[in-house]
């Protein structure tokens, strides 16, 4: 069972890692301007609620599961996804606004968090490898 | 001549790729990086997605390169069947009553496919037979003939598949055909040809025009501009006397400079070609133009020039019709005298009594009338400011003038007499006379901080306002083969470039050395050799290239014009149906275009009307679409026709369209399916939507609910709902500003309309948003004769198409933020579908890296874009200014215009993105911030006190007046839509409109004399002083004009004057005054011919007319006089002096 919890939620973090590398790319070819604001916002905001979805449910896994200290790591990148979104002004394309996203650094921020999630997610890799292989010697 | 017109930029792009490897193949415009290698930047890949088929310009299969063609032939995929057949309930001719379009039979309709596609003859510019391009080459090795079979083929060559005979050592200027210029062209072969050349060239004397001069427009000359733009030039301006409106044509290859053409005689040519060389190439050009015919021909102007465009550049572009701006040039008047009053009065009151002349009162404050010495020195006397200053201790003296310490507690005539102009960067004179005018380029701190550390201490914005497009008296036009460029940042070689010898120059934004290229090495205007830093590019800051086809994405678009009118029951009752019709009907002949234009007619109420205007109808069709929910195109023919040959149906349907619904019982308005339809409609082509909406739409795609509270109008808390409520007019812009359909929207409703929203679909595609509330033009004339005239102004003036505006900065710099209405394309690209000379820009900048290494910081701003006439051109503006490393420079060269200016651009986004408290904090905050930051770093500073540099004496007034502005004020009522049209002005106008919006213009008008006035082609116009917008400056016995830009308010007071009314009001006395008079009459007494006099000096300088109001002292009017008095207290708002003591206490926190 708590093997299961934890392969579960490893395949999970690997959705988010390559969702991650996905945004850096993306964000980064609009910096260099390979793409336009117009084509990368949509393709970003397409993968928003996956993202969010899929963040939500390795938190939940772990609620389920009981393991409070991930459980907390994961919160409040969780409630950020969800606060993001819901932040999204009525007049916006989505989180990532093509007529926005060149003004007042957005594309910087965006990157840095991209980035600060990729960190992220590849520490809760490796904890939940660590916990699986624990977990699978333990049974 | 159109087909001309477009074959010669073409043919010189084909030379130009032969070198395109070299110079960078900037196939995308001014986007074009260097690299050829990235395909995604330099192919039209780079561009917006399905902006065109980019693929088939370039081809050669020639009538089908045009995507055009091929879109309006096709009939409308599943449409047109589907409405002949099943849709026939939908898709009716309109027969109801009043209608004068007969219904022909359906059939007509809906002959797509195969029509004669009568309006794509201006395709046939672009469908060339290949040996168009033919270009001979002359070698000047051997002086002979060299037939390039490469050229034979219009297409993007390489280098290095291109010619062979290019040994590509550095950027080869190749010239076809040019017999004459031939011998100092192409100097890629090893011999030097500069020594050859006096001998070789026979320089064909008198052949052609230096420079042409478009007259034509009867602007007054204005001979105080001569100072700005082209020194060297502008000499020979005024040797002809011809100051104004003139373009001044550089041929690349012309030889003689005295030969001035007067634009308004046709061309003639001095000599005929007998004097070209005989070692010239022979006449092989296959230019079917007649002046290209080799021997002799009469009629020339470039003859045996190589010029790929034709450079008798027939009249002004474009803007031929408009009133060119002039801004008021004051004359260095001497000092007006200093005017006080007794200070601590508080609570200014409005004074009943008869308040003592101003000046005559003596002056309590530390006003120091000499202080201003330096300032009321006006922008055009540059040269007479420097020399009297005499060079850079003047300029310290200046600037210790700025830096003076002044105690805003206790110095209440702040306020200066007269506009002061713009701080003069502290640059030595040589650079500070090629500067840019700060009419169109400024800089928030004329002292650029050297590091961003610097910049955070002053606490001021650093950013940049640009009026790139205004309407220029005077613009070096130059026609080159290569525009030269940096070749690492793409900047446009500019005056402050520095020239390490004589063939390599330094680009001065990213420091890259750079070769000259032999072309630039001549130089047209002194006809010299080997003086590149004589060239009108390097002695102007503000050019303008004539583009050739690398710089276009697909073959410049013609003038298309597309209207779409609101034509429900509130539309027909407003009355705007006539005013516009008759508009557009006086200035149809002034639409700007040539022989391509094309306009076409689009009505909605709850259905959408397409008018078809096929040339040899007897009448106008209307064709009626009902499915507003899957909008779309009844025919693809004659929906927009050329204007040219489809005039008089044009003419028609504009007089029958005010009748044709008069007895509509329409209510509903189906605005989004009308803008889809208009999108459908313009996307092969691109070009200007003006949309007229006099209500919140109600039906079909885009529907708006109504969102504002009246009882919420003057709430102090927050605003709500002043972002869009829905994305469907942004996703809509963003389509058209693809496809390159720029839509400006006219706002005519008394009710709540949602301008917040709608004006999302101008504001990203680069349009003007107007707004004119409770119009009517029966009830309200006042605001009935502002639009005629703002109409007039609109349809006649300059436009661009496809344009794309990219500001570059020293490397250093970067920019984070852009105000104004345009797609933001990349980092420092702004896509803009239109352009249009009354829009302004504002950028926001930032120091990435330190600046130490550099004295001076520059930036670019180059503007690419279609003429009206179908050229591809670029203005490029340049502005340099000194980068200092000290705090107190740094204060002492800030605009405070230009801070204000952006400082509410700021504020506008931050009430959007936040809330409108949040805001109005964040403006205090900047003054707030900036004293403090001045009070600790300054030294000699009393204790007590609000204590500024001279420099930002005004910064606490403006901001308080941005406060007070109806886009940011809380506490006074003030309705959703008003608030959100002035924050949509304040981001899009230029600075000098803003300026006036906040804080407006005050003058006694009553007592004008003649002291210190202007004295301007034998008209005098006196110059009143600028009064401080309190009411204690008014008097009952006086009439005061204020002047806030868009709207001008003459206030006559109870007792005032008499003489004063009757000779310039026309009525015998006060109590017979009308309440609503709405302009000054024209009368013939001395009084009113000095007023009308200065009213329109005051109105030279914009564009728009203001609406004039006369306002009584006792009607209810008043109070929309007395909101702009803004250093008074109101109800909830603080008075100047209550402002600086909450500053004051802010600080000391």
């Amino acid at each position: 069972m708590e093997a299961a919890v934890f392969i579960s939620s490893l395949v999970d973090c690997c959705a988010l890692i390559f969702l991650s590398v996905y945004f850096i790319i993306t964000l980064s070819d609009l910096e260099c301007d390979y793409i336009n604001a117009r084509s990368c916002c949509s393709k970003l905001n397409k993968w928003v609620l996956p993202e969010m979805v899929a963040q939500a449910l390795a938190t939940v896994l772990m609620l389920v599961s009981t393991h409070w200290f991930v459980f907390l790591l994961n919160l409040p990148v969780a409630s950020w996804d969800v606060y993001r979104y819901v932040k999204v002004p009525l007049g916006n394309m989505g989180v990532y606004d093509p007529t926005e996203i060149h003004n007042r650094g957005q594309l910087k921020s965006h990157m840095k968090e991209a980035m600060i999630k990729l960190g992220f997610h590849l520490l809760c890799f490796f904890i939940y490898l660590y916990s699986m292989i624990l977990a699978l010697i333990n049974d | 001549m159109s087909t001309q017109g477009y074959a010669n930029p073409n043919s010189a792009g084909n030379n130009y790729s032969m070198n395109s490897s070299q110079n960078g193949g900037g196939a995308a415009a001014t986007a074009a990086p260097a690299a050829p290698a990235a395909p995604c930047q330099n192919g039209p890949g780079q561009t917006y997605p399905a902006m065109y088929p980019a693929s088939s310009y370039y081809s050669s299969a020639l009538p089908a390169a045009y995507p055009t063609v091929a879109g309006h032939n096709a009939p409308p995929a599943g449409k047109t069947p589907v409405s002949s057949t099943g849709y026939s309930g939908n898709y009716y001719q309109n027969s109801s009553g009043p209608s004068p379009c007969p219904a022909p039979p359906r059939t007509h309709q809906y002959s797509t496919s195969n029509a004669p596609v009568q309006s794509f003859q201006q395709t046939a510019p672009y469908a060339m037979p290949a040996g168009y391009y033919r270009q001979t080459y002359s070698h000047p090795s051997q002086g002979q003939p060299q037939p390039q079979p490469q050229q034979l083929q219009p297409s993007l060559v390489p280098a290095s598949s291109g010619n062979n005979l290019n040994a590509p050592l550095y950027p080869i200027v190749s010239y076809p055909s040019a017999p004459g210029s031939s011998q100092y062209g192409t100097l890629r072969s090893s011999q030097t040809a500069a020594e050859q050349l006096p001998v070789s060239t026979g320089m064909p004397l008198t052949q052609s025009s230096l420079q042409q001069y478009s007259q034509g427009i009867g602007t007054t000359p204005t001979p105080a501009h001569l100072g700005y733009g082209a020194p060297p030039l502008s000499q020979t301006a005024t040797v002809n006397g011809q100051s104004n409106a003139v373009q001044q044509h550089y041929n690349q290859n012309l030889h003689n400079p005295m030969s001035h053409h007067y634009a308004a005689a046709p061309p003639i040519s001095q000599s005929p070609d007998k004097e070209r060389p005989p070692s010239g190439t022979p006449g092989t050009s296959v230019h079917s133009s007649p002046r290209h015919h080799p021997g002799g021909d009469s009629s020339s102007t470039t003859t045996g020039s190589a010029s790929p465009v034709p450079n008798s550049y027939e009249s002004v572009e474009g803007g031929g019709y408009s009133d060119l701006a002039a801004p008021p040039t004051s004359v260095p008047a001497k000092q007006a005298p200093p005017f006080g009053y007794n200070y601590p009065t508080m609570h200014p009151a409005y004074q009943q009594n008869p308040a003592p002349r101003p000046d005559s009162s003596p002056s309590h404050g530390g006003y120091n009338p000499p202080g201003y010495q330096p300032y009321s020195q006006p922008f055009p006397s540059l040269s007479e400011l420097s020399s009297a200053l005499g060079g850079l201790g003047g300029v310290s003296e200046l600037e210790a003038e700025t830096l003076r310490p002044v105690n805003l507690l206790q110095e209440r005539n702040i306020l200066p007499p007269k506009h002061a102009p713009p701080p003069e960067p502290n640059l030595s004179n040589d650079l500070r006379k090629v500067n840019c005018s700060p009419d169109t380029f400024r800089c928030t701190l004329t002292n650029i901080p050297q590091t961003q550390a610097l910049l955070n201490k002053a606490r001021l914005p650093l950013g940049l306002l640009l009026h790139p497009f205004r309407d220029l008296t005077q613009l070096p036009v130059i026609t080159s083969n290569t525009i030269v460029r940096c070749r690492s940042c793409r900047t446009y070689i500019n005056p402050f470039v520095s020239f390490l010898d004589q063939r390599r120059w330094k680009c001065n934004l990213c420091y890259r050395v750079n070769d000259v290229p032999d072309e630039f090495m001549y130089n047209p205007v002194t006809r010299s050799y080997g003086e590149p830093h004589k060239r009108p590019e390097v002695q102007n800051s503000t050019v303008e290239f004539i583009a050739s086809s690398d710089y276009m994405l697909r073959p410049p678009q013609p003038a298309v014009y597309l209207f779409v009118l609101d034509v429900s029951h509130n539309a027909v009752e407003s009355g705007y149906l006539n005013v516009f019709c008759q508009s557009l009907l006086d200035n149809l002949e002034k639409l700007p275009g040539d022989t391509r234009t094309r306009i076409g007619f689009v009505t909605f109420d709850s259905t959408v009307h397409f008018y078809n205007l096929q040339e040899g109808l007897s009448q106008p069709q209307m064709l009626l679409v009902s499915d507003i929910d899957d909008v779309f195109i009844p025919t693809h023919d004659n929906l927009l026709v050329n204007l040219k040959e489809s005039k008089e149906l044009v003419k028609d349907l504009l007089n029958a369209l005010p009748g044709m619904f008069t007895h509509t019982r329409e209510t509903q308005s189906a605005l989004g399916p009308a803008l889809q339809a208009a999108y459908k409609l313009m996307c092969p082509t691109g070009g200007r939507v003006s949309v007229f909406q006099t209500q919140l739409p109600t039906l079909g795609a885009g529907l708006l609910q109504s969102r504002e509270d009246p009882n919420l109008r003057s709430s102090t808390k927050n605003v709500q709902h002043l972002g869009p409520a829905t994305d469907f007019y942004k996703k809509l812009a963003l389509d058209c500003s693809g496809q390159q359909i720029g839509v400006d929207l006219f706002l005519l409703s008394s009710q709540y309309s949602d301008l917040a929203s709608l004006a999302c679909v101008s504001k990203y595609s680069a349009g003007s948003v107007f707004y004119y509330p409770s119009f009517h033009h029966v009830h309200n004339t006042a605001q009935s004769q502002k639009f005629q005239k703002d109409l007039q102004r609109y349809l006649t003036r300059k436009i661009g198409f496809e344009a794309v505006m990219r500001i570059r900065c020293t490397k250093g710099l970067s920019i984070h933020t852009f105000h104004g209405n345009f797609f933001v394309r990349s980092t420092d690209l702004l896509s803009l579908a239109n352009v249009n000379p009354d829009s302004g820009f504002a950028v926001q900048m930032s120091i990435e890296e330190s600046l130490a290494d550099t004295s001076l910081a520059c930036f670019q701003a180059a503007l690419l874009y279609t003429s009206s006439k179908g050229k591809r051109r670029i203005r490029v503006h340049t502005l340099c200014l000194p980068v200092v490393s000290q705090l107190s420079e740094v204060f002492a060269g800030a605009d405070i215009q230009a801070i204000t200016c952006l400082l509410a651009n700021m504020a506008i986004d931050r009430s959007i993105s936040s809330s409108l408290s949040d805001a109005r904090d964040a403006l205090v905050n900047a003054v707030v911030d900036c004293l403090t930051a001045y009070r600790a770093n300054g030294s000699n500073i009393q204790p007590s006190g609000l204590i500024t540099p001279a420099a930002l004496r005004l910064f606490p007034l403006y901001v308080l007046a941005l406060l007070k502005q109806k886009a940011l004020r809380t506490g006074t009522s003030t309705r959703l839509d008003e608030r959100v049209f002035s924050m949509c002005e304040l981001k899009s106008q230029p600075l000098l409109q803003i300026m006036r919006m906040a804080h407006p213009d005050l003058y006694r008008i009553d007592n004008m004399t003649e002291q210190a006035a202007l004295h301007l082609n034998d008209s005098v116009i006196p110059q009143p002083p600028l009064l401080q917008l309190t009411a204690e400056k008014l008097t009952r016995e006086g009439a005061f004009l204020m002047d806030c830009g868009s709207v001008m308010f003459l206030w006559v007071g109870k007792c005032c004057n008499e003489t004063f009314i009757r000779d310039v009001l026309g009525y015998p006395n006060y109590a017979s005054l009308p309440s609503n008079m709405t302009e000054i009459p024209e009368l013939q007494t001395m009084y009113s011919e000095r007023t009308r006099a200065f009213i329109s000096w005051l109105l030279e300088s914009r564009t728009f007319h203001p609406a004039f109001h006369v306002i009584k002292d006792d009607t209810s009017a008043k109070t929309s006089f007395f909101q702009h008095l803004v250093e008074d207290r109101t109800e909830s708002a603080f008075s100047y002096y209550e402002f600086l003591l909450h500053i004051q206490q802010q600080m000391s926190k």
